[in-house]
């Protein structure tokens, strides 16, 4: 099973000709994702590696069948991007493009809730994996396993680190997420709790939050009233100096509402079991599977 | 990025949006050209912290004497740690009625946020906090136009001088087309004032969204006009992403959750961060060497702690600006370096296959982290 994508996930590639595009297109098909298709306006026609280059989403999806649009556009032409996906009915959306203005993600996220049916992962996220399927992203598949845990993060880099701990310890993923950090995200963790709930090949679930926003006590009262699987839950930011900006957008402390301690304390209250410290993710879902 | 009051105001002009006239004063020997302002005039200090009437930062002048005395006194003031090194001088309002606007992004919601207020010209947080009915929230669908009908129904639930509806009307629209337009993350206007000139935006707060720089020329200027410590300039110039704290282990790392975990694990050991240095996303050697050579700008670093996990930043890269950075180099301080994920087992080789004895390399976060707070005494 595994969740958003499993190893039938057509994927098409947006801004394949890119230095970006091309590395982690050519670099996910190794791995032995279907990367059917790539999009380069004024390139149609022309191919990377042997895959098709077309000159817009739409085609791509008539000619190959594709499903899943993995972006790569830059900041300036991202939302045009992702809505011709959208528009384009592409089921998934993997935007992972950073420095997209909040504006543009503002518009983009209600276009689509509005009008679409797609489902829009990021922008600014390290898009997803699931192991021994697909990866549809930036993840390092090497820090990877199959296995039964799902893991969600609002962090790139930080994702790695909890796989990485389960991993070590011998214990697989069924999907492993990054939702990104920006201000307008589109799924959120809502979104994936509720897709690892109904997932019969996750056992327990991980979730990544980090200060600032209100996401992750909004996640803790869905959980309490939703989710019946497991959860470990750690906070970054423990430290972090309020109303510092820490490179995320929406990483401001304000008040007490979004700092790491409000936001660890809704999680055990909803029965989640808190780490203080990534690296001891591993042990805790051991303990509670 | 968050504006100075008179930044804020320079952005109302482009958007046409009433405000007092004003004179903007550097130094006292600005005021010796005279300008075109009717007395009395507010001599405002310009700092990026609250409470500044409080701390005498806003006095009133009526004549040119009070004036310069007034302006002598600001310019150079401390306001809770904020020299004053600007201060704004405006035409004093008669000042009717005030109200309270903003605009911003409900980020739970994923809409835009309207607030307004008849009660205008005071702590808006104890207004929401004590009598919540004195505030409006209208929330805003970023797929859509602004409705006049919703401003106006907005304006007469807040109870607002309905005499003055369409100028209220006009200078929200503004307002508005400045938070889109003009890419703000936060305008807010506090007070938003009726005056026997009419409707006028007092105060400004203004924040913009970095993100949207390529389409805005002048947020490079707006930037440049905003001091920050010489570190964080010089960091910024390298386009690293470093903020200054107290403790004495510098923190480099990719990724700000990764690095913001660093800084945590670091405490548990019983250390202090110096700093938080996000290297980003796909960084190159040279970044990292760059990173390097910010933090010996530091006289608070007893140690460094390098902690990378690769994704689209390779951990080869990583290792060579390590290297480029410190070979041949009697290093201040022991560096810690711990490297996973994309390209380790080559960036791990690349260290091996360059010693120096103050490189120390790491298998795990943990261990790293207690060498670093370790060599720091």
């Amino acid at each position: 099973m595994a969740i958003l994508i499993d190893e039938n996930s057509k994927v098409v590639v947006q801004g394949i000709t890119g230095r970006e595009g091309q590395f982690h297109a050519l670099r996910n098909r190794d791995y032995g994702t279907k990367i059917v298709a790539g999009t380069r306006p004024g390139k149609g026609g022309e191919q990377v590696e042997s895959i098709p280059i077309f000159n817009t989403v739409q085609e791509a999806i008539d000619e190959t069948g594709a499903n899943v649009a993995l972006t790569f556009v830059p900041p300036a032409f991202a939302k045009d991007a992702v809505l011709e996906a959208a528009y384009a009915d592409c089921q998934l959306i993997v935007c992972i493009t950073e420095g997209i203005p909040a504006k543009d993600e503002a518009e983009m996220y209600n276009l689509i809730k509005n009008n679409t049916k797609s489902k829009l992962l990021g922008p600014n996220c390290p898009g997803l994996i699931s192991p021994g399927k697909s990866n549809v992203g930036i993840m390092p598949h090497e820090i990877t396993l199959p296995g039964n845990v799902g893991v969600v993060s609002r962090s790139g880099t930080l994702t790695y680190q909890a796989v990485h701990e389960l991993t070590q310890l011998n214990i697989g993923q069924s999907t492993c997420i990054g939702i990104g950090g920006d201000p307008v995200p589109g799924m959120s963790f809502i979104d994936i709790l509720k897709e690892y709930q109904e997932d019969e090949e996750t056992n327990a679930i991980v979730m990544i939050g980090e200060i600032g926003g209100t996401a992750e006590e909004e996640a803790a009262e869905y959980i309490k009233n939703n989710i019946t699987k497991p959860v470990v839950s750690y906070i970054a930011g423990v430290t972090a100096p309020p109303g510092k900006k820490m490179g995320h957008a929406g990483a401001i402390v304000s008040g007490n509402k979004g700092t790491a301690k409000a936001k660890m304390e809704a999680l055990e209250e909803a029965g989640v079991l808190v780490v203080s410290n990534p690296t001891k993710i591993g042990k805790a879902v051991k303990e509670v599977i | 990025m968050d504006l100075f009051e008179y930044q804020g105001k320079s952005l109302y002009a482009n958007y046409d949006i009433a405000h007092p006239n004003s004179f903007l004063v550097n130094k006292i020997e600005d005021l010796e050209h005279g300008f075109n302002l009717n007395y009395p005039v507010v001599v405002k200090a310009q700092v990026q912290v609250g409470g500044r009437g409080k701390a005498g930062g806003i006095k009133l002048a009526t004549n040119n004497d009070e004036l310069i005395t007034h302006t002598n006194e600001i310019l150079g003031m401390d306001i809770k740690g904020h020299t004053v090194e600007k201060i704004l001088i405006e035409e004093a309002s008669d000042i009717k009625e005030e109200y309270y606007l903003s605009f911003t992004l409900d980020r739970s919601e994923k809409k835009y946020l309207m607030m307004l207020s008849a009660k205008g010209g005071m702590d808006i947080e104890a207004v929401a906090e004590e009598n919540p009915d004195d505030l409006t929230m209208i929330h805003i669908d970023p797929s859509k136009e602004l409705d006049e009908a919703v401003l106006i129904d907005a304006i007469t639930n807040s109870k607002l001088n309905l005499d003055y509806e369409s100028d209220l009307v006009e200078i929200i629209t503004r307002l508005f087309k400045l938070f889109i337009s003009g890419d703000c993350d936060l305008v807010e206007v506090n007070p938003l004032a009726i005056t026997s000139s009419g409707v006028m935006a007092l105060d400004s707060k203004v924040s913009l969204d970095m993100n949207a720089k390529y389409r805005h020329e002048d947020f490079d200027q707006i930037e440049k006009d905003i001091p920050i410590p010489p570190s964080e300039k010089s960091a910024k110039e390298k386009g690293l992403n470093f903020i200054k704290l107290d403790g004495s282990v510098g923190i480099i790392g990719n990724g700000a959750g990764l690095v913001m975990s660093t800084l945590d694990v670091v405490a548990e050991y019983g250390g202090s961060a110096a700093n938080f240095l996000d290297i980003g996303g796909g960084a190159k050697a040279e970044t990292v060497s760059a990173a390097l050579e910010v933090l010996e700008t530091d006289d608070s670093v007893s140690s460094v702690f390098i902690n990378i996990f690769g994704g689209i930043t390779r951990c080869d890269l990583v290792a060579q600006g390590i290297v480029e950075a410190t070979k041949g180099k009697d290093l201040k301080w022991p560096i810690v370096i711990r490297l996973d994920g994309t390209n380790a087992t080559e960036g791990l080789k690349i260290l091996r296959d360059n010693p120096n004895e103050k490189i120390i390399i790491t298998e795990t976060m943990n261990e790293a982290a207690e060498l670093s707070v370790k060599g720091n005494r």
